[in-house]
């Protein structure tokens, strides 16, 4: 018996059951540890991916719910238009630091970008509110946010 | 295979064509004699072709040492960073202890303090060596050549030699006493705002951190410890766990049992399905308010002396004005965002061991222990670190993995829930502080009292530490970096019950700078002062600090007038070689939350390798202590602790974070640390603004809901 996940443009069956969080099978069965486990319970943002084209907690979400939604991971970030413009912003800002949460915040600050294309501050704190990072990459994450914005606006 | 030595303790040696230099403090202090036989892995590895070799020997969980130890060599080595790949050191306490920590370990701000010069001389006797050996080959003299991006050159001849090729003639060459570091003005490198080697990979998901390891064949556990410290299992039924789809087996531990599956989210599920019997063991009964008891009737009696100068007594006595205080500090967990975990094979006698560790030979002895095997039959593989702040130069969770593996037959990545990873923490300690001061008729203070009931962190650390029963961590610094007349501080043991305590972002100051700034302030008040202007009358014999201080007035618009509600408060560390001081700005809402809007920070930490990390670091250490400040806190009930997860261990997120401003001051001082200080420095800079404010002191962390109004 195997599930079948539709993972960054390619067909992959998983060995596990139905109620295994997503963020298991994409890191121990599919083998891309890119997507990090930081609380198991949805509210640190480690373990973001989209499905479809909307950020969820894998940790939270069953391969049942997966359906056949695609699922993209950072691993393929940078194949969206969204993604690599917040890739590239990050390291002209220099974001990261210990780098552990900033799979999780680039997926949702890429999913905020393909949606809405010049956010606020505002706009920032709500969709970014859910990712934890403990090294205090805050400020240069608004910042990076901002550029690759007005970057995605000029190209 | 020959080596050459030189009284700085470099040691130069020929390997398979290459040069492999060694770089041991420890030889250099003692100028001690030839090791024998010379070591096989080392600092700096130039080989026939290919990249040169950094192996690191400190590890990097954020602060950016990759990439600042990597400038200092390249700096001088006259190589590009692209040249130079990074290998994270094994564990040799004998080539990679450093004399500040006097082990392997990276902690304490020291880094950058320990390698800055040894580094640099290292970088600059390679290439001297390289010189000579192209001068050699070319017959010229060697001030005709010079060396660039890897190549020494001989521009009248227009020769050339690569120093991959020059570097078996190198090694043969006696080591120089004496080399020439270049000058500031020379530098391509070193204080500038370098991009951070480390980063492209942790923007794609390429990065490795121990917890990303993946090996053939494969399997996966997680643990439940007894809930409370010192407890074991009595028993469990495995049954229900089995009846998990994946899970293949219960693996007992004298204190815990683990589930091994197929993958991590059956490994969970099998664990979540026991229910097992534990003997809660001697701290069963511990609980927060038996602590919090136990310290207020300890710290009531004189303790082991730290300071004493002039008498602090008499003075208080004859003072003007005086004032006491307690002051309180809470248990503080760890919460790394990378989870802690640990990959162990045990196979064939030894084991191998994958995992982030901030101390690779404790790493290393805990493993063999663990396993069962002797510690020169286990390799680390030691990775990045998704977060140290002082969890990861614990080893328990490597011991545990290890003893786990042995009884699997296959590698085994063990990974700690969230819930498991805060509730069996190394902990920030519980404090509780009594202080007393003096003002004379002209408002300086003329007598300091300071009194620390605390675990002993250090003894903790290492057995044997404290010294007449004083903990010197738990009084760094309990007087501040002031000019005071008459000083006492003393030191009271008072461990939690059974719970472990540990080394957290700030060490001591992250303590004692609260206590003591909070106080100042206080004493500011009571002379009716300005709280700059009255640091700096108790600072004239440290002009750096008082240097920051007026440098943080300025950039942050101090004294300038702000709407009701509103304060600004400052605070002062001078620690790890550093000095900065911070002004936070806060709003306190009618209903009572706390928001901390700006932080501006002054530093001057010496001389700077790369100032953007300098900014990130004081980006970084400001939100960790902030966290701590407004919300940070466990307690402990019937043994166990509390909290468990983000929900209830709340973190700073995005749309509190405030404003950080950084000014470095410029200096040309030997290098301090930058990790530790910006985070121990903000609690009180929050705290004096909440004063400011609103005229409450606030004794206790968290601030929390103090404030809230009904």
């Amino acid at each position: 018996m195997g599930i079948s996940l539709q993972v960054n443009g390619k067909a992959h069956n998983v060995e596990a059951e139905a109620d295994t969080p997503l963020l298991w099978a994409l890191r121990d069965l599919v083998g891309l540890t890119g997507t990090k486990f930081g609380c198991g319970m949805g509210v640190c943002g480690a373990c973001t991916v989209w499905l479809d084209d909307a950020p969820v907690r894998s940790c939270l979400t069953p391969l049942s719910a997966v359906g056949g939604k695609t699922i993209t991971t950072i691993e393929a970030l940078a194949g969206t238009r969204a993604g690599a413009a917040a890739q590239k912003a990050w390291l002209d800002a220099q974001v990261v630091q210990c780098g552990y949460c900033q799979s999780g915040q680039l997926m949702s600050a890429a999913a905020l970008l393909a949606k809405t294309p010049k956010p606020t501050d505002a706009d920032i704190d709500a969709a970014m509110g859910g990712n934890v990072c403990r090294c205090g990459t805050y400020p240069r994450i608004r910042a990076a946010i901002h550029a690759a914005a007005a970057e995605l606006a000029r190209t | 295979m020959t080596a050459q030595f030189s009284r700085r303790g470099f040691v130069v040696s020929a390997v398979g064509g290459g040069l492999l230099m060694a770089i041991r403090p420890a030889l250099a202090l003692a100028d001690a004699a030839a090791p024998s036989p010379p070591p096989t892995t080392a600092f700096i590895r130039v080989p026939e072709t290919g990249p040169i070799v950094l192996i690191m020997p400190r590890v990097e969980m954020g602060q950016g040492v990759y990439t600042s130890l990597s400038m200092l060599l390249a700096e001088e080595l006259e190589v590009g960073l692209d040249q130079i790949a990074v290998e994270a050191a094994p564990p040799n306490a004998d080539l990679y202890s450093d004399p500040i920590n006097g082990e392997q370990v990276t902690g304490t701000s020291a880094t950058t303090m320990a390698w800055y010069d040894p580094l640099r001389n290292a970088g600059a006797t390679v290439r001297t060596l390289m010189i000579t050996a192209a001068a050699q080959r070319f017959g010229v003299p060697a001030v005709e050549c010079r060396a660039e991006r890897g190549v020494v050159s001989h521009p009248k001849s227009r020769r050339k030699a690569t120093y991959g090729s020059l570097a078996k003639a190198a090694a043969a060459l006696p080591v120089p006493a004496a080399v020439a570091l270049k000058q500031p003005a020379d530098w391509r490198l070193l204080g500038k705002p370098i991009p951070r080697l480390d980063q492209a990979d942790k923007v794609n998901g390429a990065a490795r951190f121990g917890i990303d390891v993946q090996l053939p064949g494969m399997l996966y556990a997680t643990v439940a410890a007894c809930p409370a410290f010192g407890g074991t299992l009595k028993s469990v039924d495995e049954a229900p766990a089995l009846k998990v789809a994946g899970v293949i087996k219960v693996v007992r531990l004298r204190d815990a049992v683990a589930v091994i599956a197929n993958h991590t989210g059956a490994a969970i599920k099998g664990l979540k399905a026991l229910a097992p019997e534990w003997d809660l063991g001697p701290g069963a009964d511990d609980n927060s308010a038996a602590v919090w008891a136990a310290m207020e009737k300890a710290s009531a009696s004189p303790g082991v002396n730290g300071v004493k100068t002039g008498d602090a007594d008499a003075a208080l006595g004859a003072a003007a004005k005086k004032l006491d205080a307690v002051y309180r500090l809470p248990l503080l967990a760890h919460a790394t965002m990378e989870p802690i975990n640990c990959t162990v094979q045990v196979k064939d006698g030894g084991a191998e061991v994958w995992v982030g560790t901030q101390a690779p030979v404790r790493a290393r002895d805990a493993a063999a222990k663990g396993a069962g095997v002797p510690p020169d039959k286990v390799i680390i593989h030691n990775h990045l670190l998704g977060g140290g702040f002082g969890r990861r130069l614990y080893v328990d969770h490597i011991g545990q993995a290890a003893a786990i593996a042995r009884q699997v037959s296959a590698p085994v990545k063990v990974i700690w829930t969230r819930e498991e990873d805060i509730r069996h923490d190394h902990y920030r300690p519980c404090y509780f502080d009594r202080l007393a001061a003096g003002l004379d008729a002209s408002g300086r203070i003329v007598a300091w009292k300071h009194r620390v009931a605390a675990s002993a962190v250090s003894e903790q650390w290492a057995a044997g530490s404290l010294q007449n029963g004083l903990d010197s961590d738990a009084l760094d610094p309990a007087a501040g970096t002031y000019d005071f007349a008459n000083v006492l501080t003393d030191y009271v043991r008072v461990e939690p019950g059974q719970v472990p305590t540990g080394w957290w972002r700030g060490v001591g100051p992250t303590h004692n700078i609260f206590m003591v700034e909070s106080f100042m302030d206080e004493m500011a008040a009571l002379a009716g002062e300005d709280p700059i202007a009255f640091r700096l009358k108790h600072l004239g014999k440290a002009p750096r600090a008082a240097g920051v201080l007026k440098a943080v007035a300025e950039a942050s618009g101090w004294g300038k007038p702000l709407p009701a509600g509103r304060g600004r408060g400052v605070s002062l560390i001078a620690d790890f070689g550093s000095f900065l001081a911070e002004v936070a700005e806060v709003d306190v809402a009618p209903d009572g939350t706390v928001r901390v809007d700006k932080v501006t920070c002054a530093v001057d930490c010496g001389k700077i390798v790369n100032p953007d990390t300098i900014r990130a670091q004081v980006m970084g250490g400001i939100t960790f202590g902030l966290t701590a400040a407004l919300w940070g806190e466990v307690t402990l009930e019937k043994g166990q602790i509390k909290q468990s997860n983000f929900h209830d261990y709340r973190p700073l997120r995005m749309p509190e974070a405030p404003e950080v401003t950084t000014v470095i001051v410029e200096s040309t001082e030997a290098p301090g640390g930058i990790g530790e200080p910006p985070c121990s420095a903000v609690s009180p800079a929050v705290t004096n603004a909440i004063f400011a404010a609103t005229a409450k002191r606030i004794r206790t962390l968290p601030i929390g809901a103090q404030l809230a109004k009904a």
